[in-house]
């Protein structure tokens, strides 16, 4: 494996981790927080419990968060010094922003944690609060750089050297908003149906109780409105893509050709070499409309650029399926769900609903996690869309593939321990005696 | 110019506080290795607690530190992750190692092997990792040139020399030190306050002969550092300052008076770095990268303070809550016997 090729891997497998841990880490908290305060209001020691177990998820998840954020910060430099050095003026703002969000977070969870009994019950809820708020800022910070790499702004590139640098027109450049509201969303609706499936499982495993009832009814609502959301922000997102990454676009729609009233393809493999995308469904119109809102739009195909300059157009359209299909048939079970809560509650007593609920609730993570294919691989070959290139940011360190290896067991290492703790620490059945007394569990 | 000082001086500050409050966790973590005698579990579990609430916040001086590096002095950064990569992946491995087995550890109360075998990880990162700190320290600190390119750099070349490796053994005996002496403090019995102070005793000894022997080294390896330090008459005062609070320590640690040693011997480790930053200036990386030739545009430096500045009067008083949360939390853990549920 060369350099190239082992670096990416190492940076890929360390951010499909920690996007897993980054993600529960935002959403957790949020859901932490409703649980608290269903319990102040409604003094029903099933949410208090549901409350703390949270929160000791969050901190689990968040600890572990913490670490694999240090090794992504650090990673920067160590697998991309060329980008750090000539990008890291110009990234550095939303970056030093994080830092601040994930250090309010860490502040406030530790008072949410130690603070039980200890602060009044409303500066409590509160600090649950900012714990869900600073989570969900440094979230956006991230994401923000991303938006950078794929729509670089706020500086004038002179001699290949960033000079006139804004670093606040560089943090809010076009793709910042759309991506990171799309990763807000994203983050409840893989959090929520995950968390609500699992409790779902509990539920049919040990029979209807009320501690499983709150945390499904809490977690699926969380993730029902935010995938239903999620709807209106993925067609924000792709319409910016269509209009500032035009060849983003058409390999995640596999459109070779540039053209008229392009159609949408469902499904379908594309082929490169024969540039065709074949065995799709084809909705006539359907991409000029869903990328423009016009039927006659055109849509630039890959024809653009020299097929050197394509990103994996297999993988990418592929990935892009998967993320859309994964949302569509949340959405829909979204809607069911709703429906069945307005019209057949309670929702435990059904169990074919409660198999249907485990069964969908990994799409989430599915669709996360192909999402982010879409966008990493989909703006290869390029680290800095259109202006630096992944093979001209890579460092010049030997020996990469060691410490992909070593990184890749400690991540695996992570993730089984991770599993194992919020077995023990968050799903498992609560004992009657703490369902009894509420006292404080951290 | 002037925002180029500050920002510097802000960093210079993040790798102080971080020493401080990091350092003492991962000397906490190297004693944990070497807790012997009657008393080992009670050594255990009380540096276990001492941990407890803060090891989260920690690392976030180190996230500072390195974020306000790439975005205001990016060739440095550049430059260290080129030039010291092995180290710098060392110190990750062991920070996520460390950071890792430390929250498993302590959630796997009811099962003793896994708890030991977390145990053993966190105790053996905890002592590797300053030493690389260190390590990276000296390595910037002295003239091994950073080459660009994998041929003529190598992976040892640029560390793996007498004065960078001092450097690690001087940090390292000084958060040892630095650890020892906050836990004589919290230990609550007498038995367990003098083991930590033998501790104390011992480890300051060696960051003495530690600090005495990178002094000499740096005498045919380290040159300019050392001319550094004696450049102006203000590096001699934070010498002597250091060397006071070293001697004051040492005197409250023999006598007992370990609220005194522990405010001293954080003032030794403070001084020290500040020395060192001192003698570094203009330097980021020797002997090449300088805080004006290698910084970003000023408007970004300005931007950069401005943030920290906003950051720092919402941070502060909220940090200072949490610590007021602790020592709450303590007071009742030390009324129930420093049993939890």
């Amino acid at each position: 494996m060369d350099n190239l090729a082992a670096a990416r891997s190492q940076m890929g497998i360390s951010l499909a981790f920690h996007i897993i841990f980054a993600v529960i880490g935002v959403a957790l908290p949020l859901m932490m927080t409703i649980a608290e305060w269903r319990f102040r209001a409604t003094g029903d020691a099933a949410y208090l419990l549901l409350a703390k177990r949270w929160a000791r998820g969050t901190t689990i998840l968040f600890a572990v968060g913490a670490v694999s954020g240090t090794v992504l910060s650090f990673e920067l430099g160590l697998l991309w010094p060329q980008f750090m050095q000539y990008a890291g003026a110009v990234i550095g703002m939303p970056f030093s922003l994080e830092g601040f969000a994930f250090f309010t977070e860490a502040i406030f969870l530790g008072i949410y944690l130690y603070g039980w009994g200890r602060i009044p019950g409303w500066f409590h809820l509160l600090s649950g609060f900012i714990v869900a708020a600073s989570g969900l800022l440094s979230a956006t910070f991230v994401t923000f750089v991303n938006g950078w790499m794929n729509t670089p702004a706020g500086f004038d590139l002179v001699d290949g050297k960033f000079v006139n640098i804004h670093p606040f027109t560089a943090m809010l450049n076009p793709a910042s908003i759309p991506e990171a509201v799309h990763m807000i969303l994203a983050a409840y609706t893989a959090a929520g149906f995950a968390t609500a499936g699992i409790h779902g499982w509990l539920l049919l495993r040990r029979g209807r109780n009320r501690f499983d009832e709150v945390a499904i009814a809490i977690a699926l609502s969380v993730g029902s409105v935010a995938v239903l959301i999620q709807g209106v922000s993925g067609d924000a997102l792709a319409r910016m893509v269509a209009e500032k990454q035009p060849m983003k676009l058409a390999s995640l729609e596999g459109q070779f050709k540039t053209e008229q009233g392009a159609p949408l393809r469902i499904g379908g493999l594309p082929f490169p070499d024969e540039r065709e995308t074949k065995f799709a469904i084809e909705i006539p119109y359907g991409l000029s409309l869903f990328a423009f809102h016009r039927p006659d739009a055109v849509i630039k195909g890959l024809d653009q650029e020299p097929s050197s300059d394509w990103p994996n157009v297999p993988a990418v359209h592929i990935c892009f399926q998967i993320m859309v299909g994964c949302g569509s048939l949340l959405s829909v079970f979204a809607l069911f769900a709703g429906w069945m809560a307005w019209r057949r509650p309670p929702l435990s007593k059904h169990a074919g609903f409660i198999k249907l609920l485990v069964l969908f609730s990994p799409l989430g993570f599915v669709a996360l996690e192909a999402g982010w294919m879409v966008t990493e691989l989909g703006r290869q070959p390029w680290i800095i869309y259109h202006l630096m290139r992944t093979k001209d940011a890579v460092t010049s360190t030997p020996n990469i593939t060691v410490t992909l290896g070593a990184m890749t067991v400690v991540y695996l290492v992570l993730a089984i321990m991770v599993i194992r703790l919020l077995w023990r620490h968050v799903i498992s059945a609560p004992a009657t005696k703490e369902l009894e007394q509420s006292e404080v569990l951290v | 110019m002037i925002p180029n000082i500050i920002l510097a001086g802000v960093m210079l500050v993040a790798l102080i506080l971080y020493a401080l409050l990091g350092g003492a966790d991962f000397g906490a973590g190297f004693w944990d290795l070497l807790c012997s005698g009657p008393r080992r579990d009670n050594q255990r579990r009380l540096i276990a607690e001492a941990i407890h609430p803060v090891w989260e916040t920690n690392h976030v001086w180190l996230i500072l530190l390195i974020v306000l590096m790439f975005s205001g002095f990016p060739p440095a950064f550049s430059s260290i992750a080129i030039g010291l990569a092995v180290p710098m992946f060392l110190i990750l491995l062991g920070i996520v190692l460390r950071g890792a087995s430390y929250v498993f550890r302590a959630y796997s109360e009811s099962d003793e092997r896994m708890q030991l075998h977390w145990g053993r990880i966190f105790s053996i990162s905890s002592s590797v990792t300053p030493l690389f700190l260190g390590i990276v320290i000296g390595a910037i600190s002295c003239n091994a040139t950073f080459v660009k390119g994998p041929n003529q750099n190598g992976l040892l070349r640029t560390w793996y020399q007498p004065f960078p490796l001092l450097v690690g053994v001087l940090s390292l005996s000084l958060f040892a030190y630095l650890a020892a002496c906050y836990l004589t403090l919290d230990a609550d019995t007498d038995d367990l306050k003098n083991d930590f102070r033998n501790r104390a005793l011992f480890s300051g000894f060696i960051s003495v002969l530690a600090a005495f022997a990178t002094y000499i080294v740096a005498g045919s390896y380290a040159q300019q550092i050392r001319d550094g330090l004696s450049r102006t008459p203000f590096a001699w005062l934070i010498e002597l300052a250091a060397a006071l609070s070293a001697l004051v320590a040492y005197h409250a640690l023999w006598v007992r008076r370990y609220q005194r040693a522990r405010l001293a011997s954080g003032a030794q480790v403070a001084l020290i770095i500040l020395g060192w930053g001192i003698a570094q200036y203009p330097f980021l990386v020797r002997p090449e990268i300088t805080i004006f030739n290698g910084a970003a545009p000023s408007n970004i430096l300005v931007s950069l303070e401005t943030v920290t500045a906003l950051g720092a009067v919402i941070l502060l008083p909220s940090l200072l809550i949490l610590l007021l949360i602790f020592k709450r939390h303590r007071k009742s853990l030390a009324s129930t016997g420093g049993k939890t549920t």
